[in-house]
């Protein structure tokens, strides 16, 4: 297939993704509305008496029919104002340019992590069937399933903070004695190695540690066996019996040959694990008191704080279109067959 | 005798499975010299593919080389460590395999695969491999090689694929090529043509071959020797036409006869005692109303009066009568399959008229026939017995489902009752009726898929190569089955194939279709014996012709 035509495949793609945002904002928005509540009590206060609730009700424009409060929440969508958080008086926007990239450092982190170590874990199942890698492959995948994630990170923490003491307090992204680096990218990794600062890298890397291990586990699993499942398959294909017949030598039929065309289901199941991930992500950032966008959306959740809600919902759904359309994207990429079989 | 290329002396292969070690191969014995062409002619099961596999050592996890010896050159190939026997594949002995398409890597440029052999073998470098690749494309006659360099298989026909294999195999010039049905799945012409290719290398390179086919019509044309296989032995080895003409053993003549020949009827493929307590065929019988008149079927693929729209059956006319059965001959490709899914309501039509025991069955969309009161008058026989087959429904809730669906007058025991006899009438034991399809064999599925399709009593039956999947003594018991049924039940068949001997076995008529359009029709006789087009006849001298008698050579 030519360039120009994957191009344009590509492209297609992207456009396929603006009926999906469009009702994510239709969802997002009546989903909040729906939240039992009354935001302009929350917003008023306590002491506040009927009237100045019906102030606030009126300022906010909540008294409003619904279709002209949509109209007004897309209006501010798109300059860019998601309203005010009441827990932290803060505009939301401001939050979740803060918080959004911790959640996505823990995130992709655990992500590279489990995929770096499930992969050639899978490959090496599938190659050795009934040896003790095969063997360790199924324990971790099993024990990766079956421990909840606040567990795993509960029973990390006691052992590696607690008892050895090798990992630092379990709070936040950073330890207290050192300097948040400047915010190029809002990851601390790749900040404090832009800024040249190594002691303040091992500090953000030490910090992560932890929360990063316990995020790994549980995507682990899905991976490893997705990789095992799709290599004894592609290996017991028959064109890699045509390689083998063919005399190619064991790396070439194991690289080329099979793991390509094994990476194919494993690349859709990046995208899979990824969602999960960003579920997991709200309990594991809760137990390290990580300042993520998950626990960030507990709270809200909790006060029934309907613009950070708002925010939070719709800053995960765009991610995880943006990340399903880099999966197609990819795929369309690696496998010359899509879009032509119809 | 000079030392042989390669000796086979007493090989045994086991397997070991969930029930214990299965012999797979029985101590066989066989040698090829050099320059020579030797033929393994079995059905399936009867261990050929797994003895090549066990020259190759590319046998897989749960088969091992129980006893014998394998030697190649003076090597022993049955000891020789996997490191030297990745030297010796694809630059001594090399492989063509049974499905082109899924013998390549579908992911990886065919040139690319081709210069992947040309690499490991040191017969190119990274520099000139694209160079070389080139060069190999174009000796299997691969039209615009450059350009096809950067195909993926996907993009190409089974037989170009097939080509691609050859290439691959071909590419370090071995002194050995292993063919293993190399064109079981291909067209009678795409066949032709792969084997000449085969032959045509294999001479000018000057190389052996081993064919491995399950036609000894096959075989015996292209091979000087044959070894017949059953059940993992060898049962008789012979020169090609030595055997063809005077089999000594009973399984190879049992073969022999249940392979179609020009002239054979479809009796004669039966095994004698099968023939002999075979209900006899009426001499002529007669056909009657016309049952099915297709006029100016058209089917285009793609958007309406676009450019790229396809016009894959264009104004097709036909009449099958009743107690008709009517052969529908082409290439794959030709446009046949979806004449038959548009006939069998499956598949809307583009234009034209389908009239159907007196009613226009082609403006009734396909989503709905289903629902039709016709559907169960109107049936089909798929190609494969096994994948047609709902794996998780046992014999009987496969051919009771039509009954289940379609005959709301029927109660549980009057479809019971109609189960027991559709199973009596297509020969299929009662005790099996509660297996599923993987606890049958092939001929066993096939007579499940024949059941469900007269459960209805249905006044045509579409026949989609029904036979194409199946070893040739259980095709030839099929293909007796069919004619008895169109005789018992007074039914009347479209036989779609693209095998002439094979539909004139069971067809009145015959049409030849090609790029949508029928360039030929007429009596199956006569046009068999006299063909009016130039395409006809090149269908007709694809089908391979055995040896003549042995005095003739």
């Amino acid at each position: 297939m030519s360039l120009a035509l994957k191009a344009r495949k590509v492209g297609l793609r992207l456009l396929e993704a603006i009926p999906t945002v469009i009702g994510i904002l239709v969802v997002c928005f009546l989903l909040t509305r729906a939240l039992p509540g009354d935001p302009a009590a929350y917003f008023a206060g306590p002491m506040a008496d009927a009237e100045s609730i019906e102030q606030v009700r009126r300022n906010l424009g909540l008294d409003q029919p619904l279709p002209v409060q949509f109209v007004n929440y897309v209006t501010d969508l798109l300059t860019g104002n998601l309203g005010m958080a009441i827990s932290t008086g803060q505009p939301v926007v401001a939050e979740l340019a803060t918080r959004l990239p911790a959640s996505l450092e823990l995130t992709l982190g655990a992500l590279l992590l489990s995929f770096l170590i499930a992969v050639p874990l899978g490959v090496m199942a599938a190659t050795r069937p009934n040896t003790w890698v095969d063997h360790l492959c199924r324990f971790l995948v099993t024990a990766g399933v079956s421990l909840p994630t606040f567990f795993t990170g509960l029973a990390l923490m006691y052992i590696f903070y607690y008892l050895l003491g090798w990992a630092p307090a379990p709070m936040g992204r950073i330890d207290m004695m050192y300097l948040p680096p400047e915010t190029v990218t809002g990851f601390y990794t790749i900040d404090t190695l832009i800024a040249g600062d190594w002691e303040t890298f091992r500090a953000a890397i030490a910090q992560m540690a932890l929360p990063l291990i316990t995020l790994a586990l549980f995507t682990l699993a899905p991976i490893a066996r997705m990789t095992r499942a799709a290599m004894l398959q592609t290996l017991g294909s028959e064109f890699v019996r045509t390689a083998r017949a063919a005399g190619l030598n064991g790396r070439r039929v194991l690289v080329t040959y099979a793991f390509r065309n094994a990476l194919l289901p494993v690349v859709t199941t990046l995208g899979m694990v990824f969602s999960f991930l960003l579920g997991a992500n709200v309990l594991v950032e809760k137990v390290f008191a990580w300042p993520g966008i998950g626990s960030f959306a507990v709270e809200a959740l909790v006060v029934s704080d309907y613009a950070a809600v708002q925010g939070f919902v719709l800053s995960m759904a765009l991610l995880f279109v943006l990340l399903n359309l880099l999966i197609d994207v990819i795929y369309t990429l690696i496998d010359p067959r899509v879009g032509e079989e119809s | 005798m000079t030392i042989p290329l390669l000796d086979v002396q007493h090989l045994s292969v086991d397997f070991a499975t969930r029930n214990g070690t299965v012999r797979a191969i029985d101590d066989i014995s066989l040698v090829v010299g050099k320059g020579e062409t030797l033929g393994i002619v079995g059905e399936s099961g009867s261990g050929k593919s797994v003895t090549s596999y066990a020259v190759m050592r590319i046998l897989d996890r749960a088969g091992r080389i129980a006893g014998g010896r394998i030697t190649y050159g003076g090597m022993a190939l049955h000891k020789a460590r996997e490191r030297d026997m990745r030297d010796i594949r694809g630059r001594e002995i090399s492989m063509v395999f049974q499905n082109p398409r899924a013998a390549l890597n579908p992911i990886r440029r065919i040139g690319q695969q081709v210069a992947d052999v040309l690499v490991q073998h040191s017969q190119a470098t990274r520099g000139n491999a694209r160079e070389k690749a080139v060069e190999m494309l174009r000796a299997v006659k691969i039209r615009d090689p450059e350009q096809r360099y950067d195909a993926y298989p996907f993009e190409l026909s089974g037989g170009m694929c097939q080509r691609v294999v050859i290439a691959i195999a071909l590419a370090c010039r071995p002194r050995l090529l292993i063919a293993d049905e190399p064109t079981t799945g291909l067209d009678v012409t795409t066949q032709k043509a792969v084997m000449d290719l085969i032959v045509d290398l294999t001479r000018e390179y000057d190389m052996s071959t081993i064919l491995i086919t399950h036609d000894l019509g096959l075989a015996a044309a292209y091979c000087d020797r044959l070894v017949v296989m059953e059940k993992g032995r060898i049962v008789e080895a012979n020169g090609s036409a030595e055997l063809f003409h005077g089999a000594r053993e009973a399984y190879t003549r049992q073969l022999l006869q249940a392979t179609p020949r020009i002239d054979s009827e479809v009796r004669d493929l039966l095994p004698a005692a099968l023939r002999a307590t075979a209900m006899p065929l009426p001499e002529t019988h007669d056909v009657g109303e016309p049952l099915l008149t297709v006029k100016g079927l058209k089917k285009q693929f793609g958007k309406p009066g676009a450019d790229n729209g396809h016009l894959a059956v264009q104004d097709l006319s036909f009449t099958i009568r009743e107690g008709e059965s009517l052969g529908l001959v082409g290439e794959s490709g030709c446009g046949k399959s979806t004449t038959s899914a548009m006939v069998m309501r499956l598949l809307d039509t583009t234009g034209g008229a389908i009239e159907f025991l007196g009613e226009d069955i082609a403006a009734i969309p396909a989503a709905k026939f289903a629902a039709h009161p016709l559907r169960g008058k109107l049936q089909m026989v798929f190609q494969d017995p096994t994948d047609s087959l709902n794996p998780r429904w046992s014999a009987a809730q496969s051919i009771g489902d039509p009954l289940q669906r379609l005959a709301s007058h029927m109660n549980r025991q009057q479809r019971e009752a109609r189960i027991l006899e559709l199973a009596a009438l297509v020969g299929l034991p009662v005790n099996l009726l509660d297996r599923f399809p993987h606890q049958l064999s092939g001929g066993q599925k096939a007579r499940v898929g024949i059941a469900r399709a007269i459960a209805l009593d249905p006044r045509l039956l579409i026949l989609d190569e029904p036979t194409a999947a199946l070893d040739v003594s259980v095709q030839a018991i099929v293909l007796n089955l069919l004619e008895d049924l169109k005789h018992r039940l007074g039914m009347s068949y479209l036989f779609i194939s693209h095998d002439l001997n094979v539909v004139r076995l069971l067809c009145d008529r015959i049409m030849v279709m090609q790029n949508g359009a029928i360039v030929e029709e007429g009596n199956a006789r006569q046009l068999l014996a006299a063909p009016a087009t130039d395409y006809t006849r090149t269908l007709l001298a694809a089908i391979p012709h055995p040896p003549q008698a042995a005095a003739n050579d």
